[in-house]
C-alpha cells in the first residue's frame, strides 16, 4: 500500500472509528475485551514452541550414561510391566543416547551438542525433564497437550486463556498459530479450537506467506479505496437499519467490519519482517520472504508486542522412529537458533518478563530401539520440556527420569501440572477458571492439575 | 453472544444476603458449612434418603429436630443406649462439641439449605410430560394457538405487551430462511404480498413445509447433534464416504418420518425387520464417529473411543441429558451412576464397524433385475467342504515388518488387519510347525464385517493384492540354523484375473507399470506385479484362496519353524490418504500334500460376464453390523479400558423410564426405549431443539442437558405442552413446525426497544420476534440464492467448492489432502453438501461457527467476528455471488437504476429500498459500478439475519 493511500484510509478511518464508537454504547459487550484474571499475574503473554511429533529428551536434554552402557541389551523385565507402545514389541533392546552431553552456563545445565544456541540462554530458561503424559499417539497426545483431555472436542489452552484475559490487541486476533516443518499437526485445527468455548475464541491461523490471514487481500478489481468506500456504504446502511430495528448486534456488526479493515493493514504490517533490523534477522536467521520457523518465531515477538496474548508456533518433524541422528539434527539446525534468539530477543526488549514461552512435544521417545539401530518409538512415561520468562524460575532444571530414562522418579509435571502452572503465572486458580457446559464447570486442568511450586521465580 | 448473563449476575448477588442472615452469631455453629458434612459423612448411611433406621432421617429437618436431644446423647455414647454411629468410627470430640453448640445454639436449621442436595424432589425432566391447561389470558384475541397462551401469560405476569405482526415481506423471509434456509424470491415475496385470502400465510407455510429443501434446512441441525462430517479425523483424517447416511437425514425429514421412527432407524435400523437400505444407512448415526489410523495405534483403545462418542451423541442429541461424566464415576449431580452408564453403554457394544454398499432406487431395481437374470444362468455350485488335509496355523507376526499396522488374532486362526494401513509393506509371519512335512501352502484371504465393504482386503473398495509371497524354512530345534528360502514350484487360485493397470488411486509416483493379475503374479518375483482380486462390482467382496505348492516340501521329524513373507507393494504414495491396496483378513494353512489345489473358479459364460459389467458400482455408507456372539461389557475404573472391572449386563437407569418388554436386549430394544411414551426427556429434547431454531435460545437454554444442572426453563409448561402435543400426534415433526410457525408468537415483529433490550436482551420472555443472524450454511447459501447462482439439486456425494488449496497441503494440514475444486454448478450447491474434512475445517464455514463433527454439537455458538467480515468481503465464491447479481441485475432489472436497485434488494432482502437506502446505494452504483453495489448488499447485518 503507497503511503498517500495508507494516509487516505487512516483519515477516513478516525471518521469511521468515530460514528462506530457512539453506537457501540448500545452493543452487548465485546467477549474479547480485556478482564482482569484472579490475581496479580506474572505474564501475559504466551508463545508455545509445539515441537509436533515429540523429540527425544534422550537427544537432547536428559542424558543417561547407564543406557548408554546398557546398550544392546534388553530392558529389566519389571520395567514394561503393563506398558504400551505404538510400534515397537516393548521387549525391543535399550539405545543408548546419540550425542555426548555437555554442562552449560552458571547453571550447569546438561545439554546436548545439537543446540549450541539454547546453550547460550541456558540460564535464562527452567528444564523440565520430569514431563509425563497419557498419550502415547500423535494426534490424542497433541490434543492433550493442548486441550487438558484426549477425546476432542475440548478447548484449547490458548481458547482458555483469551476465554479468561480477552484481547489486548483491536486490529489482530487474541490467539495465533503457526505452522512449519514437514507437516501440520497431527491434532489438527482441534489443537487450537475453542471446543464448547464460544468460537472467538479459537485460534486463528497464520501463513507466513501470502495472506496471512484468509481472505485478507481485497479480491481482484477492489482496491482499498473501493474497500474504504463500499465499507463506508455498508456502515451507513448498517446504521439505519440499526435505526429502524434497534438491535445493538448491528453495532457488533459494523465493528467486527471495522475491525476487519484495520486487520487488512496491520496483519500486512506485522508480518513484514523487512523492517527488522539485520542484526535482528541475522540473530533469529530469519529470512524475508521465505517460511520457516525462524521467521515464524520472529513474527511470534511482533505479535506479542502488538498485544496478542498466546501464540502458537508448530513445528512437525520430530517423529524420529528411524534416522533418529539425521533428523534430529536437522530439526535442531531448524529450529534452535531461532528458539533461542527469541529468548534473547524478548529479554532485550523488556517483553521476556510479561511472556511466557514454552518449548515442547506431546511426549518423550523410548529408551528402546526401533527398527535398524536408529530410531525411538512414542513414550509417555518421560519427557523433557523447557519454559523461560513470564515469571519462570531462570537457569534450573526440574526433575529427574531414572536412569534409562523412562520413568519419571523426581518432580513429576503431568501435563496438567504443566497448564496449571502456565494458569498460575497468568493470574489464574486454574480451578476457577471455568466454563459451564453440559451441567457441569469444566476446565483446562479437569479434575486434575497442581501449581509447580518450585519452577515460579 | 454468550458472555451476557444479567439474570444470572443479579442471581449471584442474592446469595450473600443469604449468607448473612445464616451467619448471625459468630460463635454459632453453621448448619450448612459444619453440621450437616457430620451427619452427612457418619449418618447418613442408615438415616438418609434410602434407609430411614428407626424412622429417623437426619436429612429432613422435620424428622430429626423432634429428636436432637437423644441425637446428642447418642453420638457423645452419655445415654444408656449403643453409641452411635453403630459400627461406625465414633465422632471426635470436636465434631461432638460442634453439635452440641449447634443444638444448644437453637439448632438453626435453614429450610432452604444453602449448598448442595435439597430434600429430593424429582427434577422436572425426568417426570414425563403431562399435557398442562393453555393458561388464562386476558388478551384471548391474540393468542392464535395454544403456543400464544403459554407465552402471553408470562408476558402479562411481567406487564410486558407482545409486539404487533411482522411485515408480510419480512414475515415470508423469516419463514423460508426457517423453513428451507434459503430466502423467498422476489416471486414468490410478490405473490404472498398479492394475496389477501385468510389463509394466505398458512397456504405459505404448506408451500415451504412440503419444498425438498426443508429437509435440507432441517437436516443440518441434526447433523450437528450427529457429529457428521466426510472425513476420519484425527491424524490420517482420511476421507470417508458417509453422504448416503446425510441425504437419509434429509429425506427423513422430507417424508416426515415420524421422530421416534427416525431415532429408532439410526440406534436399529439394521434390527428391523427386513431391513431396508436406508434403515441399515440409519445406523450411520452411530458410525460418525471418529478413527483413529496414525501409525501404531491399538484399534480396541480408539473403538472404545468411538463407544464413549457413541454414547455422548446418544445423550446431547436424543436423551438430552449428560451422561458422558459417569463414563468415569457416579455423576456428582444427576442421578445416572457409574454403572448405568456401562449398562447402557453394553446395548451399543455389540456391533462390529461395517460398512456396506449402496445403490440409488434405480440401481438396487437394475441389480435386482440382474440377479434374476444370472440366477437362470449360472449353475449352482456345491458349497465348499473343510478339506481336512489342510491344517490351519497361528502365526507369530513380527512387529516391525507390519509397517504399523496391526494384525489381530481371530479365533478361528485368522488375523485382521486394523489400524493404520501403510501403503506398502511386508509383513513376516513365522509359524512353529510340529507337522513332519509341509508341502502346500495355502492362503485365505476371508471376508470381515470390519473391513470396508465387508473386505476381504482394506482398500476402500475391500479389495487388496498379494505383490510376493516367500517362504523361508529352519528345523524346529535348531536355534544355529539359519532359515533358507524355499522356492515355490506351482500357484493356483479360485479368482485370476487378467493382467490390468492399477488404478489411479493407487498410483505411487514411481513411473513404473504396475499391474494385477493372475496368482502367478504373486510368484513371479516381480514386486510390480500382484495378485488382484477385484472382480468388480457385485463379486469383489467375497473370499479367495491361493495354494502354495513348494518345491521340495519342508520335511523336518521334529516339526520347523516356516516363515511367510506377504509383500503388499500395490497400494499408492500417499498413507494418508485411503491408497492401502492390503489384504484385510488371512488365514494360513498347511498341508503335507505337494500338488494341492486351489479350489477351481466359478464357472461362467460370456453371457454372464456381460451381465456383471452392467452391475452398478454405488457408493458405500459407514453401518453397525450386530455380532452374532456378543462382546462382555464390563464396568470401565475411571473410563479406562485397561481397568475392566465387573462385567455389566444391558439395562437402563432408574430414574427414567422402564425398559419395554423385549426378547432380546439390544440396540432395537435401546431405541424403543428411547423414543417409549413414557420417556421423560426425548420429546422434549427435540421439541426444545426445534424452539431454539426458530428463537435462538431453547425454552431450556441448556439443549444438550434438560438435567438437574440444566438451566431453568423459560416456559416450562408450553415445553410440556409440545412434548406431549409431539408424541400425540405421532411424533410429527411437521406439526410442530406448522404449530410453531403459525403462532401469533412467531409473527411478532422483531425490532427491540429500549425497554425490551433493558428488561430482555435475549428475548426470552418473546415480547417480540426473533432476530438474529442465520447459521453458516445458510449465509452461504443466501448469497448463492441471492445471486441465481444456487445449483438447488438435492443430495449426491459431496462437493469441493473453492479453498484456499495451501490449507490441505503440508504444513498445514498433517498429510496431503485431496480438494479437487467443483467445476460447473457444483461449486454452487447448498453448503450443507460442502466435503468436511474435520482436521481442516471448510474456512467460510468455520469462520460462522460450523461445528468440526469431532462430537456431537447440539447448540452452535453464534459469534460476530471480523474474520466473518473478511469472509464475506473477499472471500472468492461470495465475489462471484457479487458478479453474477450484478450481472443478473444488468440483464433483468429493468431500464433504469432505481429498477435495478429495487431488482437487486428484492433478490437480497424480499424488499424495496428506503429512500436514504436508495441514495445511498444509487451513488456506489453510479461511482463504482453493480457488482460493487452487489457486494455492499451481500455484506449487510440484514442479509445475513433472520428478521
Amino acid at each position: 500500500m503507497n503511503a498517500i493511500s495508507r494516509r487516505w484510509f487512516l483519515e477516513q478511518c478516525r471518521v469511521g472509528l468515530g460514528a462506530v464508537a457512539a453506537q457501540s454504547l448500545l452493543a452487548a459487550p465485546d467477549p474479547l475485551a480485556p478482564k482482569a484474571p484472579h490475581f496479580a499475574p506474572k505474564a501475559k503473554n504466551i508463545i508455545f514452541l509445539f515441537m509436533a511429533g515429540a523429540p527425544s529428551h534422550l537427544e537432547l536434554f536428559d542424558d543417561k550414561p547407564m543406557l548408554r552402557k546398557f546398550d544392546g541389551t534388553l530392558p529389566p523385565p519389571e520395567l514394561l510391566k503393563g506398558y504400551r507402545s505404538a510400534f515397537i514389541n516393548p521387549n525391543s533392546r535399550l539405545l543408548g543416547p546419540k550425542f555426548e552431553f555437555k554442562k552449560y552456563g552458571q547453571s550447569g545445565a546438561e545439554l546436548t551438542p545439537l543446540l549450541p544456541h539454547l546453550a547460550t540462554v541456558v540460564d535464562d530458561i527452567a528444564i523440565v525433564k520430569g514431563m509425563v503424559t497419557d498419550a502415547f499417539n500423535h494426534a490424542p497426545g497433541q490434543v492433550l497437550m493442548n486441550t487438558g483431555a484426549m477425546q476432542f472436542g475440548r478447548p484449547s489452552m490458548g481458547s482458555w486463556v483469551t476465554y479468561g484475559l480477552g484481547s489486548e490487541s483491536r486490529n489482530l486476533p487474541a490467539f495465533v498459530v503457526f505452522s512449519s516443518g514437514k507437516k501440520g499437526p497431527s491434532g489438527g485445527s482441534s489443537c487450537w479450537g475453542s471446543g464448547f468455548l464460544p468460537t472467538v475464541y479459537q485460534g486463528v491461523e497464520f501463513r507466513s506467506a501470502g495472506d496471512p490471514v484468509l481472505y485478507l487481500s481485497n479480491p481482484e478489481g477492489i482496491d482499498t479505496q473501493i474497500q474504504r468506500e463500499s465499507l463506508d456504504s455498508i456502515r451507513r446502511l448498517n446504521e439505519m437499519h440499526q435505526t429502524a430495528t434497534g438491535d445493538p448486534e448491528i453495532a457488533t456488526r459494523i465493528n467486527s467490519f471495522e475491525m476487519a479493515f484495520r486487520m487488512q493493514s496491520s496483519a500486512p504490517e506485522l508480518m513484514d519482517i523487512t523492517k527488522e533490523s539485520k542484526e535482528t534477522l541475522e540473530l533469529y536467521g530469519a529470512k524475508p520472504g521465505k517460511p520457516s520457523f525462524a521467521n515464524n518465531c520472529l513474527l511470534a515477538r511482533r505479535l506479542v508486542e502488538r498485544g496478542v496474548r498466546f501464540v502458537q508456533l508448530y513445528h512437525e518433524a520430530w517423529d524420529q522412529h528411524s534416522a533418529l541422528v539425521k533428523d534430529i539434527t536437522t530439526n535442531c539446525k531448524d529450529t534452535d537458533q531461532a528458539a533461542a534468539a527469541l529468548i534473547k530477543d524478548l529479554k532485550r526488549t523488556g517483553l521476556l518478563d510479561s511472556t511466557l514461552v514454552i518449548w515442547g512435544g506431546e511426549f518423550g521417545r523410548t529408551p528402546m530401539l526401533q527398527g535398524g539401530q536408529d530410531g525411538r518409538d512414542h513414550h509417555p512415561n518421560a519427557f523433557t520440556m523447557w519454559m523461560a520468562g513470564g515469571g519462570i524460575k531462570p537457569g534450573i532444571t526440574l526433575g529427574e527420569s531414572d536412569d534409562l530414562g523412562f520413568n519419571v522418579v523426581k518432580d513429576k509435571v503431568h501435563v496438567h501440572d504443566l497448564h496449571a502452572t502456565m494458569l498460575h503465572l497468568l493470574g489464574f486458580d486454574h480451578t476457577k477458571l471455568t466454563y459451564k457446559f453440559q451441567g457441569r464447570p469444566f476446565r483446562l486442568t479437569d479434575v486434575h492439575g497442581q501449581v509447580v511450586k518450585q519452577l515460579l521465580a | 453472544m454468550e458472555m451476557l448473563r444479567p439474570k444470572l449476575r443479579a442471581a449471584a448477588v442474592a446469595i450473600p444476603l443469604l449468607v448473612l442472615v445464616g451467619l448471625s452469631a459468630q460463635n454459632k455453629p453453621d448448619y450448612a458449612r459444619e453440621i450437616r458434612p457430620i451427619f452427612e459423612n457418619s449418618c447418613y448411611g442408615c438415616h438418609g434418603e434410602k434407609v430411614q433406621s428407626g424412622g429417623l432421617r437426619l436429612d429432613q429437618k422435620q424428622s430429626a429436630i423432634p429428636k436432637l436431644t437423644a441425637i446428642q446423647e447418642r453420638i457423645s455414647g452419655t445415654g444408656s443406649k449403643a453409641r452411635m454411629p453403630l459400627g461406625g468410627a465414633p465422632l471426635s470430640a470436636a465434631q461432638i462439641n460442634l453439635v452440641k453448640a449447634w443444638i444448644d445454639s437453637g439448632a438453626d436449621w435453614p429450610d432452604t439449605p444453602l449448598t448442595g442436595i435439597a430434600p429430593k424432589k424429582k427434577h422436572w425432566a425426568f417426570v414425563p410430560p403431562v399435557r398442562p391447561a393453555a393458561p388464562i389470558v386476558k388478551d384471548a384475541r391474540w393468542a392464535r394457538n395454544p403456543i400464544d397462551r403459554f407465552v402471553l401469560a408470562k408476558l402479562e405476569a411481567e406487564a410486558l405487551n407482545p409486539s404487533p405482526e411482522a411485515p408480510k415481506a419480512t414475515l415470508l423471509r423469516r419463514l423460508s430462511l426457517d423453513l428451507t434456509g434459503l430466502p423467498p424470491t422476489p416471486e414468490e415475496v410478490d405473490a404472498f404480498l398479492k394475496d389477501n385470502s385468510p389463509r394466505a400465510y398458512e397456504k405459505q407455510v404448506d408451500r415451504l413445509l412440503a419444498s425438498p429443501h426443508y429437509g435440507e434446512k432441517w437436516a443440518r441441525q441434526w447433523l450437528d447433534g450427529a457429529r457428521y462430517a466426510d472425513s476420519d479425523g484425527y491424524e490420517k483424517d482420511k476421507p470417508r464416504l458417509v453422504w448416503a447416511y446425510r441425504d437419509y437425514v434429509i429425506n427423513a425429514f422430507n417424508k416426515n418420518l415420524p421422530y421416534n421412527q427416525f431415532v429408532t432407524e439410526q440406534i436399529a435400523g439394521d434390527l428391523l425387520p427386513n431391513a431396508t437400505q436406508d434403515q441399515k444407512v440409519a445406523t450411520g448415526f452411530l458410525r460418525n464417529s471418529m478413527i483413529n489410523e496414525e501409525g501404531g495405534v491399538d484399534p480396541e483403545q480408539f473403538r472404545m473411543e468411538a463407544m464413549f462418542d457413541r454414547m455422548d451423541a446418544v445423550g446431547k442429541n436424543i436423551l438430552g441429558v449428560t451422561i458422558q461424566c459417569s463414563q468415569c464415576h457416579t455423576h456428582k449431580y444427576d442421578p445416572i451412576q457409574h454403572e448405568d452408564y456401562y449398562r447402557l453403554f453394553a446395548f451399543l457394544n455389540n456391533s462390529d464397524e461395517g460398512s456396506m454398499a449402496v445403490y440409488t432406487p434405480a440401481e438396487q431395481a437394475k441389480i435386482a433385475d440382474i440377479r434374476r437374470r444370472l440366477k437362470s444362468l449360472e449353475k449352482p455350485v456345491s458349497e465348499d467342504t473343510a478339506d481336512p488335509r489342510w491344517t490351519v496355523v497361528r502365526p507369530e507376526v513380527d512387529d516391525i515388518s507390519t509397517g504399523g499396522q496391526r494384525y489381530l488374532p481371530q479365533p478361528d486362526g485368522s488375523l485382521l488387519a486394523q489400524g493404520y494401513a501403510p501403503t506398502k509393506h511386508n509383513v513376516k509371519l513365522t509359524i512353529k510347525t510340529p507337522l513332519k512335512s509341509v508341502g502346500s501352502i495355502r492362503l485365505e484371504l476371508l471376508t470381515d464385517p470390519n473391513l470396508p465393504l465387508g473386505g476381504p482386503g482394506r482398500s476402500i473398495k475391500g479389495t487388496g493384492a498379494l505383490s510376493e509371497i516367500k517362504v523361508e524354512a529352519a528345523p524346529m530345534n535348531d536355534a544355529a540354523a539359519k532359515p533358507a528360502e524355499i522356492k515355490i514350484a506351482k500357484a493356483t487360485a479360485d479368482i485370476n484375473l487378467p493382467e490390468t493397470p492399477l488404478e489411479p488411486m493407487f498410483a505411487d509416483k514411481s513411473n513404473k507399470k504396475r499391474t494385477t493379475g493372475p496368482i502367478e503374479f504373486a510368484v513371479d518375483g516381480v514386486e510390480e506385479t500382484a495378485w488382484g482380486i477385484d472382480a468388480g462390482p457385485g463379486r469383489r467382496n467375497q473370499p479367495r484362496e491361493a495354494v502354495f505348492n513348494l518345491a521340495t516340501p519342508i520335511t523336518n521329524e521334529e516339526g520347523s519353524v516356516i516363515i511367510v513373507y506377504l509383500k503388499q507393494n500395490a497400494g499408492g504414495w500417499n498413507s494418508d490418504d485411503n491408497q492401502n491396496n492390503n489384504l484385510g483378513r488371512i488365514r494360513l494353512s498347511f498341508a503335507a500334500e505337494p500338488n494341492l489345489q486351489a479350489r477351481a473358479p466359478k464357472p461362467t459364460t460370456p453371457e454372464i460376464e456381460a451381465l456383471w459389467k452392467e452391475y452398478p458400482e454405488g457408493s458405500s455408507q459407514l453401518v453397525l453390523h450386530e455380532r452374532a456372539t456378543p462382546r462382555e461389557t464390563h464396568l470401565l475404573t475411571r473410563g479406562d479400558f485397561l481397568q475392566p472391572a465387573k462385567v455389566v449386563t444391558p439395562g437402563v437407569p432408574a430414574f427414567l423410564n422402564p425398559l419395554p418388554q423385549t426378547e432380546t436386549l439390544n440396540r432395537l430394544a435401546l431405541a424403543k426405549w428411547l423414543v417409549a411414551r413414557d420417556a421423560p426427556t426425548p420429546a422434549r429434547s427435540y421439541v426444545n431443539r426445534i424452539w431454539q431454531a426458530y428463537f435462538g435460545i431453547g425454552i431450556v437454554e441448556t439443549a444438550e442437558d434438560l438435567g438437574t444442572q440444566s438451566s431453568p426453563a423459560s416456559h416450562p409448561e408450553l415445553l410440556d405442552w409440545l412434548a406431549v402435543e409431539f408424541m400425540d400426534r405421532n411424533w410429527d415433526v411437521k406439526a410442530i413446525h406448522r404449530l410453531i410457525v403459525t403462532s401469533a408468537t412467531y409473527r411478532q415483529l422483531s425490532n427491540v426497544t429500549p425497554e425490551l433490550e433493558a428488561r430482555d436482551p435475549y428475548n426470552r420472555l418473546l415480547a417480540r420476534g426473533p432476530r438474529f443472524r442465520v447459521e453458516s450454511e445458510i449465509v452461504r447459501d443466501i448469497a448463492l440464492a441471492a445471486s441465481g447462482l444456487l445449483d438447488g439439486k438435492i443430495g449426491g456425494p459431496s462437493v469441493n467448492p473453492p479453498s484456499p488449496a495451501f490449507l490441505y497441503l503440508p504444513p498445514t494440514s498433517y498429510g496431503p489432502k485431496v480438494w479437487n475444486e467443483s467445476k460447473g454448478s457444483e461449486r454452487y450447491r447448498r453448503a450443507l453438501y460442502t466435503f468436511r474434512f474435520r482436521s481442516v475445517p471448510y474456512p467460510m464455514l468455520q469462520a460462522f461457527d460450523s461445528p468440526t463433527g469431532d462430537s456431537s454439537c447440539v447448540r452452535r455458538a453464534r459469534s460476530n467476528t471480523p474474520l466473518q467480515a473478511l469472509t464475506t468481503l473477499n472471500e472468492p465464491l461470495f465475489l462471484e455471488a457479487a458478479k453474477a447479481l450484478a450481472a443478473k441485475t444488468q440483464a433483468e432489472g429493468g431500464a433504469d437504476d432505481t429498477h435495478r436497485l429495487n431488482f437487486m434488494y428484492k433478490r437480497v432482502l424480499s424488499r424495496e429500498p428506503s429512500k436514504p437506502e436508495a441514495t445511498e446505494l444509487l451513488a456506489v452504483a453510479g461511482k463504482h459500478g453493480w457488482t460493487v453495489v452487489a457486494r455492499v448488499l451481500l455484506n449487510l447485518d440484514e442479509t445475513i439475519t433472520k428478521e
